[in-house]
């Protein structure tokens, strides 16, 4: 390469190793002659540098690491050896630092604790929202931002009802869709209007509905929880004697308890209403389809689906408002948030509903 | 455009959607310089520095630097112009996800064919030079709002650039800070030869660093005055110079 040539050359006089350099040594022609020059550079070697035109940051740092690595640079022109020491100057030539990576041993013990730390958090979170929502009871209530808690009734209730339609709706006719062959085999294919209507009513209509609020509302919180805290917002907050749960949290946790249960009624309709649709296109006559809806599925079973929504509400609200309040600095950190608070809520939704199976189970609800 | 200058503006015209900031707006900066644009808040600063750097269109007028012109510059010749400018931002900018020491080498990664080696050790050196080589694997928010300026200063220093715009420097730092920070821009011109344009309203920084200054006027949407700072504070007859260079109410 001809201008490799020009730039560097190495000369060898018996057990002496000379490095010449010339030229412009810049970051268009140091790339070509790092990796060679600084291999050549291993031992102790002089480094011919008096033909040098010119040198830029790249340049000065090939010099900075020829010379970290033993090279001893001489010949430099003054104002090039006046550029030279910008980038050496006190404490000599050496690296940066790296950041030091855990051991795995270290990583899952860093984990374990992370994660204790986060159960502790939650279950803090948890209270200091049962002492506000407490402290906001009678009289008090006027204390809430109901304008706050209508607007964000409206963007994860109304704003929904399209998708959280579509899926329940789609749901409903896949189960009828699957279970209707085989239960016609044993001539009992009506028992699918049982399952979709149990299924749905008890279990997907409520995991489901919670699903879609946390992927939508729960990581909106979040983020804008997050983004203000990004922002100081919240610090501002605190010293101007507003409590950010009180301001922040309830009426997000209190429009999340509010809405969960009606989206879960309008999932349950829509998810029986796409059973009903396979069924009346195999045959079946609406009215022995909602006999057999309303023989099958009690208050009972609407209301144990309910009672979830109002627990699932409040978890994925209050989960997406805690982690947008422990965001750290920095716009990746509103992204941990986000992503942090679906995992959770999606992970805590899950287990919860099987404490309520447990719970139902024992009490036989 | 004259051998010496660097930058050339020509009847520059600014603002956003309908809105007409400033109008007629004329200076050049010779190379080497360290150039202020002053102003009191609401003037046009920081319009007149996006415009500059390419970041908004123009309304009219011509931005020269180099003799290219950035805003018609496409593709490869556009690239070139970029690369010979470094933008240091009133809030650093600089992406925090990153490590310091990855902010300066992306745009090495992306603009040319060093091995990463060389990435690297020009990585250090640069934050050798703003005083941060024990920082390189640090993120953004681990370190101080004045250690992120510096970096912010690294990084724009990363392509070796000819100029460098800077937007508010000085903002937020305590005067200790501020005035490291007064040193380093003198460093870099006095040493590499870098062209600095800053945009500010500290006056202390001003007179430690600014070989010339214009000043902005909400009002008359353009320049008001121009020449050194020193002589602006005491020779200008213009009741907003005196009343911004004397700090009066």
């Amino acid at each position: 390469m001809a201008e490799t040539e020009k730039v560097f050359q190495v000369q060898k006089t018996g057990e002496n190793i000379r490095l010449q350099l010339a030229g412009r040594l810049d970051s268009g022609s140091v790339g070509a002659i790092w990796n060679e020059a600084v291999e050549a550079a291993d031992d102790e070697v002089v480094v011919d540098a008096s033909e040098v035109e010119y040198c830029d940051g790249a340049g000065s740092a090939l010099l900075c690491e020829l010379q970290r690595r033993g090279g001893r640079i001489e010949g430099l022109r003054p104002e090039i050896a006046k550029v030279f020491e910008l980038f050496t100057g006190e404490g000599g030539v050496q690296k940066a630092k790296k950041r030091s990576s855990d051991s795995p041993l270290e990583a899952v013990g860093r984990a374990g604790w992370e994660f204790l730390q986060d159960v502790r958090d939650q279950v803090a979170f948890l209270g200091q929202m049962t002492v506000v929502f407490l402290s906001l009871r009678g009289s008090r209530a006027n204390r809430i931002r109901w304008n706050d808690v209508w607007l964000i009734f409206e963007r994860a209730g109304v704003q929904a009802l399209v998708v959280v339609g579509m899926i329940s709706f789609l749901t409903g006719l896949i189960m009828a869709f699957q279970a209707a062959p085989p239960l016609q085999q044993f001539g009992v294919d009506i028992f699918v209007v049982n399952l979709v209507g149990l299924a749905m009513v008890r279990e997907l209509g409520p995991i489901m509905t919670a699903i879609v609020l946390a992927g939508r509302s729960g990581s909106a919180f979040a983020a804008e929880i997050g983004t203000m805290k990004v922002n100081e917002e919240i610090d501002a907050l605190t010293t101007m004697g507003l409590d950010p749960v009180r301001f922040l949290v309830a009426p997000r946790v209190l429009a999340g308890i509010m809405v969960t249960p009606l989206l879960i009624v309008y999932a349950d309709l829509l998810g029986v209403a796409g059973g009903f649709v396979v069924m009346i296109a195999r045959g079946f006559p609406v009215v022995a389809l909602w006999q057999q809806l309303t023989g099958a599925v009690g208050v009972n079973d609407v209301l144990a689906g309910l009672i979830k929504g109002f627990v699932f509400g409040a978890l994925v609200a209050g989960i997406g408002c805690l982690r947008g309040l422990q965001t750290k600095d920095g716009a990746s950190a509103v992204g941990v948030s986000t992503t942090s608070s679906v995992v959770s809520a999606i992970f805590l939704i899950v287990v919860v509903d099987a404490v309520f199976a447990v719970v139902y189970y024992m009490i036989g609800f | 455009m004259s051998e010496e200058s660097v930058i050339e503006v020509q009847d520059l015209s600014a603002g956003y959607g309908e809105t007409v900031i400033l109008e007629n707006v004329n200076f050049t900066v010779k190379r080497g310089e360290i150039f202020g644009i002053l102003g009191g808040s609401g003037c046009g600063k920081s319009t007149l520095l996006k415009h500059l750097i390419g970041l908004l269109p123009l309304r009219g007028g011509k931005v020269l630097i180099d003799g290219r012109e950035l805003a018609t510059a496409h593709g490869e010749e556009r690239q070139k112009i970029l690369r010979h400018i470094g933008v240091g931002y009133q809030s650093s900018a600089l992406f925090g996800s990153m490590t310091l020491a990855e902010n300066i080498t992306l745009p090495l990664e992306e603009f040319t064919d060093l091995p990463a080696a060389a990435r690297e050790a020009i990585a250090w050196t640069k934050l050798k030079l703003v005083s941060l080589e024990n920082y390189g694997g640090h993120l953004p928010a681990e370190i101080s709002g004045g250690m992120q300026k510096r970096a912010a200063i690294a990084r724009a220093m990363a392509l070796d650039p000819a100029v460098l715009f800077l937007d508010e420097p000085s903002a937020g730092l305590d005067p200790v800070t501020s005035a490291e920070l007064d040193a380093l821009i003198l460093k870099l011109r006095d040493s590499l030869g870098v062209t600095f344009v800053i945009v500010t309203h500290e006056l202390a920084s001003i007179y430690a660093v600014a070989d010339r200054v214009i000043m902005l006027d909400k009002q008359k949407k353009g320049i008001i005055a121009e020449g050194r700072p020193q002589d602006l504070r005491d020779e200008s007859q213009d009741p907003f110079v005196r009343k911004f260079f004397h700090r009066e109410a």
